[in-house]
C-alpha cells in the first residue's frame, strides 16, 4: 500500500467523510506511515517515480566517477558512481539505486548518486522520502542535502543536511546530521534512531526533516526523533541558503569500513518517492 | 454544529460495523478448528516455565547431574540455570547435554522468530551446540547453532527460528552439549537465564542452503539412496551479524527436475528411482536454498559378491565390509612422478554404507601399508582374495597383474601375479582366490608393505572390493 499515506493526506479530504473512514479502513491492516509531526503540506515538487526507465532528467543529475579528486569523494569510498541502468533506474514504481559488484573504471564496485543540484534547490521546507535500504558491512546509503554554494564556500562552509545515514552492518538504526564550519565529519552534530523490534531493510520507511529558520527537525515514520538549532551548534548556522538532493549507496571507506565475506551484492536501495513541501509558514 | 457531531458518531458506528467485517484475521469454519496448544514463549525465567515436571533429559553417556538452578546467579530475577560441565576424565560422563522437553503437549511457536538466551561461564568458552527442536522424537524441526562462544560476563544470545511456521506443536525447548575439548579436559560452568522464544523482529535477510551451498555432481544408482547434508539457514540479526543454523531437512521443500529419476522425502533422503538425470533444489519458507544434486543414474549398482564366511582369526583384511580392516596408509598411492594416472581410491565411494574401490584412467595404483601403519605379515597366510569387475570390455592382450612389495625400500622384494583376459569378465563381478606361493620371487612375505593393480592401460576402469589374506 505505497500510496496510503498520499491518499490520506491529499485525495482523501476530497471524499465524503464516509467513505474517507471506509478507505482508512480498508488500509488498516497496512502500516500506517502516515505522520503528524510535519506540518508544511504545500507540496512544490514530488517524485513519484511511476515512468520506468532511467530517472525523470529534468529532476536529477549524477555525480560520476570516484570523486573530483578521484579520492573515493574524501572518504575513501570503494565504488564508482555511473548513471548507467545497472547502477540506476525508475522500475514497478520505485527509484533503485544498486551497489554492484565488479571491476570498473580501476574500482572494485559500482553504485549510482543522484542529485538534484542545478535542477531542484530550496531554502526550508519540508524533505521526505520513503525508502527500503540494503544490507550488508560496508553499505552506506544517504538521503542528504547539499548547500548549493559549496562551489565558493567551501564545504563544510556551504552546509551539508543529512536526512538520512545508515550503515548496512546495523540494520535497525539510521541517523541525522548537520555539517558545517566547526562541527563537520567525525565532528557534526547528529543523532541516530532506532527502530524498535523492526529493521530498515525489509520495508520501505520515511525518513524527513522539516527546516525552517534556525530550526531543523528530523523524523521517521511518525517519529519527530530531534530538532537541531543554532544552540546545538558549535559554529556558524549555515542553513539560511538553497539546498540541494542527493540520494546514494556508497560502497567502503573510512566511516563503514570494507564489505566482508557476508556482504552479498548486488545490494539495492528503493526509493517510493521524494516530496518536497515548502515551509508554508514564512507566508 | 450538531449535525456534524452527529454524522461523526454515525461514521463511528459504521465504522466499527466495517472493522468487524474487513478484520485482518481470517476465521477459521469449525471443522477446519485446530487444537490450541500453548503459545507461552518463557522457558526460564527463575524457575523452568511451563515445562511440567520431568523436563531434563541427559544425553547418553553425559553426566546427568550437570543441570541446576542457581540461586545465587542470574542476569534478572533471582536465578538462572546452571550448567556444570565435568573434567573429561570425570567417571560419571566425561561432558554435558541434555534437552528441555515440555512434560506434556507441545507449544505453537509461530509468532516467534528466535530463541533467545542470557548466558555467561565461568572463563571465556566455547559451546558444542545449542538450539531446540531436539525432542528425543523425530527431532524434525531441531534448528542448533554450533561453537558458540560465551564470556563471563552477561550477554544475550539467538538462535533464529528457521521457518516459525512449522512449529505448531513443539515441545524440543532447549538442547545443549559441551564439552572440554577446547579446555584442555578440564571442566567449567555456565549460566543461562531468561530462556525464551521471542519475537524479535530483526531477524531477516534469509540464506538457505544445502550441500553447504555447494552445486555437487555425481553418479548415483537405482535403489542406492543419498542423504542430504550440510542443510543450514542464515539469518541477518539485527546486530548486523550473520546467524547460521542447523536445520532439519523438515524445515525444507526439496525439488526434483525428473521426479521418475530421483526425489527427496521430508527427511532429506533422496530415493533413486531411475535411470537419467536430475537435479535436486531446494526452497526454505520460499526462499531459494544455495545449493544443488545433480544426479547421473545410469542404472542398479552391482555390488561385490559376499565373500565366503571365515574365522576371521584367519583373515588379514585390508578392504572388506567382511571383516575388520587393518589399518592403511592409502587406497591410491599416486605416484605421479613415476608416471601414474591412475585416479579414485581417495577414499573409496560409499555406496549406501558399502565400500567399494573405483579406480579410473588406470596404469598402476597402490596400496600402502609401510609408512604410517604396521607392514602386514602374511607369513602364515595361504591365499591373497579380491574381486575385481572391469567396467568395459576386454579384449584378449588385457590383463591385470597384482603386485607385492616386502620390506618397502630396505633390501626390498617383491612378486606378481597376472590375471589374464580369460579369467576377467566385462561389466561382473570376478572372484579371485591366488595363493601366494604363485607371487614368484616374493620370498619373505613378513612385512608387505604395497599391492599394485596393474594394467599398462590395456584396462582402464575397474572396481575392487573384498581384499583380504587369508589361510
Amino acid at each position: 500500500m505505497n500510496n496510503s499515506y498520499i491518499h490520506k493526506k491529499t485525495k482523501a479530504l476530497q471524499f465524503p467523510s464516509l467513505l474517507f473512514v471506509m478507505l482508512l479502513l480498508i488500509s488498516s491492516c497496512e502500516t500506517d506511515d502516515a505522520q503528524t509531526v510535519a506540518t508544511f503540506t504545500d507540496l512544490v515538487i514530488a517524485d513519484e517515480f511511476d515512468t520506468e526507465g532511467a530517472p525523470n532528467s529534468s529532476i536529477w543529475t549524477y555525480d560520476i566517477g570516484r570523486g573530483p579528486n578521484g579520492d573515493g569523494w574524501g572518504n575513501q569510498e570503494l565504488q564508482y558512481y555511473t548513471d548507467r541502468t545497472e547502477n540506476v533506474k525508475v522500475e514497478n514504481g520505485f527509484l533503485l539505486i544498486t551497489a554492484k559488484e565488479e571491476s570498473f573504471e580501476g574500482a572494485t564496485y559500482t553504485s549510482a548518486r543522484l542529485k538534484t543540484q542545478g535542477l531542484f534547490e530550496q531554502k526550508y521546507g519540508r524533505f521526505e522520502a520513503r525508502i527500503r535500504l540494503p544490507y550488508g558491512k560496508g553499505l552506506w546509503p544517504a538521503f542528504w542535502l547539499l548547500g548549493n554554494d559549496c562551489d565558493q564556500n567551501i564545504w563544510p562552509q556551504c552546509g551539508e543536511i543529512d536526512v538520512m545515514e545508515y550503515l548496512g552492518d546495523s540494520p535497525t538504526k539510521v541517523f541525522g546530521s548537520v555539517h558545517g564550519p566547526g562541527y563537520s565529519a567525525g565532528e557534526a552534530e547528529t543523532k541516530e534512531y532506532s527502530l524498535p523490534n523492526d529493521r530498515f531493510d525489509t520495508g520501505f520507511h520515511v525518513f524527513g526533516i522539516e527546516w525552517g529558520p534556525e530550526y531543523i527537525n528530523y523524523y521517521v515514520d511518525g517519529n519527530l526523533y530531534n530538532q537541531i538549532t543554532p544552540d546545538d551548534v558549535s559554529g556558524e548556522w549555515v542553513f539560511d541558503h538553497p539546498f540541494y538532493i542527493i540520494m546514494n549507496v556508497a560502497v567502503g571507506g573510512s566511516f563503514p569500513g570494507s564489505p566482508n565475506e557476508e556482504t552479498t551484492f548486488p545490494q539495492t536501495m528503493l526509493v517510493d518517492y521524494v516530496r518536497v513541501y515548502k515551509n508554508n509558514r514564512l507566508n | 454544529m450538531k449535525n456534524r457531531k452527529q454524522l461523526n458518531v454515525k461514521t463511528i458506528l459504521l465504522a466499527l460495523v466495517f472493522m468487524a467485517m474487513l478484520g485482518c484475521e481470517r476465521e477459521l469454519s469449525d471443522e477446519a478448528e485446530f487444537a490450541t496448544f500453548s503459545t507461552t514463549g518463557e522457558i526460564f525465567t527463575d524457575l523452568p516455565v511451563g515445562l511440567g515436571s520431568d523436563f531434563y533429559f541427559p544425553f547418553l553417556g553425559s553426566k546427568a547431574t550437570a543441570f541446576s538452578v542457581d540461586e545465587s546467579e542470574s542476569y534478572k530475577g533471582s536465578a538462572s540455570i546452571r550448567i556444570d560441565v565435568p573434567n573429561a576424565n570425570d567417571p560419571d560422563g566425561n561432558f554435558a547435554g541434555a534437552i528441555f522437553r515440555v512434560d506434556g503437549s507441545g507449544r505453537n511457536l509461530t509468532n516467534f522468530d528466535a530463541l533467545t538466551f542470557w548466558a555467561r561461564a565461568s572463563q571465556g568458552i566455547t559451546i558444542g551446540e545449542i538450539g531446540f527442536g531436539q525432542d528425543f522424537g523425530e527431532n524434525k524441526f531441531q534448528a542448533t547453532r554450533t561453537n558458540v562462544t560465551f564470556g563471563t560476563q552477561w550477554a544475550k544470545y539467538i538462535v533464529p527460528i528457521p521457518d516459525a511456521s512449522k512449529l505448531v506443536e513443539e515441545r524440543g525447548m532447549l538442547w545443549y552439549s559441551a564439552g572440554t575439548n577446547n579446555t584442555g579436559g578440564f571442566g567449567y560452568t555456565f549460566w543461562l537465564d531468561e530462556v525464551k522464544f521471542e519475537k524479535l523482529g530483526t531477524i531477516a535477510q534469509a540464506q538457505p542452503s544445502i550441500l553447504n551451498g555447494a552445486s555437487i555432481e555425481q553418479d548415483a544408482f537405482v535403489d542406492v539412496p543419498i542423504e542430504l547434508t550440510g542443510l543450514t539457514q542464515t539469518f541477518n540479526a539485527g546486530s548486523g551479524e550473520n546467524i547460521t543454523v542447523i536445520a532439519k531437512p523438515s524445515y525444507f521443500d526439496f525439488k526434483s527436475t525428473d521426479v521418475d529419476v530421483a526425489r527427496t522425502n521430508e527427511l532429506g533422503i533422496v530415493s533413486v528411482v531411475g535411470t537419467g538425470e536430475a537435479t535436486i533444489t531446494a526452497t526454505l519458507a520460499n526462499v531459494a536454498a544455495a545449493g544443488s544434486l545433480a544426479l547421473n543414474v545410469t542404472g542398479t549398482f552391482d555390488f561385490a559378491p559376499t565373500p565366503p564366511e571365515r574365522n576371521s582369526a584367519n583373515v588379514i583384511s585390508v578392504f572388506s565390509d567382511a571383516y575388520n580392516n587393518v589399518g592403511v596408509d592409502y587406497f591410491n598411492g599416486f605416484f605421479n612422478p613415476d608416471g601414474q594416472t591412475t585416479e579414485g581410491g581417495a577414499p573409496p565411494l560409499n555406496v549406501n554404507g558399502d565400500a567399494v574401490i573405483k579406480y579410473t584412467k588406470l596404469n598402476f595404483v597402490g596400496i600402502g601399508t609401510f609408512q604410517d601403519v604396521a607392514p602386514l605379515n602374511t607369513t602364515d597366510m595361504t591365499h591373497l582374495h579380491v574381486d575385481i569387475k572391469v567396467n568395459e570390455s576386454i579384449d584378449a592382450s588385457d590383463f591385470i597383474r597384482l603386485q607385492l612389495l616386502n620390506s618397502v625400500g630396505n633390501n626390498e622384494t617383491s612378486g606378481s601375479f597376472t590375471i589374464d583376459a580369460n579369467t576377467l569378465v566385462a561389466n561382473q563381478w570376478v572372484s579371485l582366490d591366488i595363493p601366494l606361493s604363485d607371487f614368484t620371487d616374493l620370498g619373505d612375505r613378513s612385512q608387505i608393505g604395497l599391492l599394485f593393480f596393474i594394467s599398462d592401460s590395456t584396462i582402464s576402469e575397474i572396481f575392487v572390493d573384498n581384499i583380504y589374506y587369508y589361510k
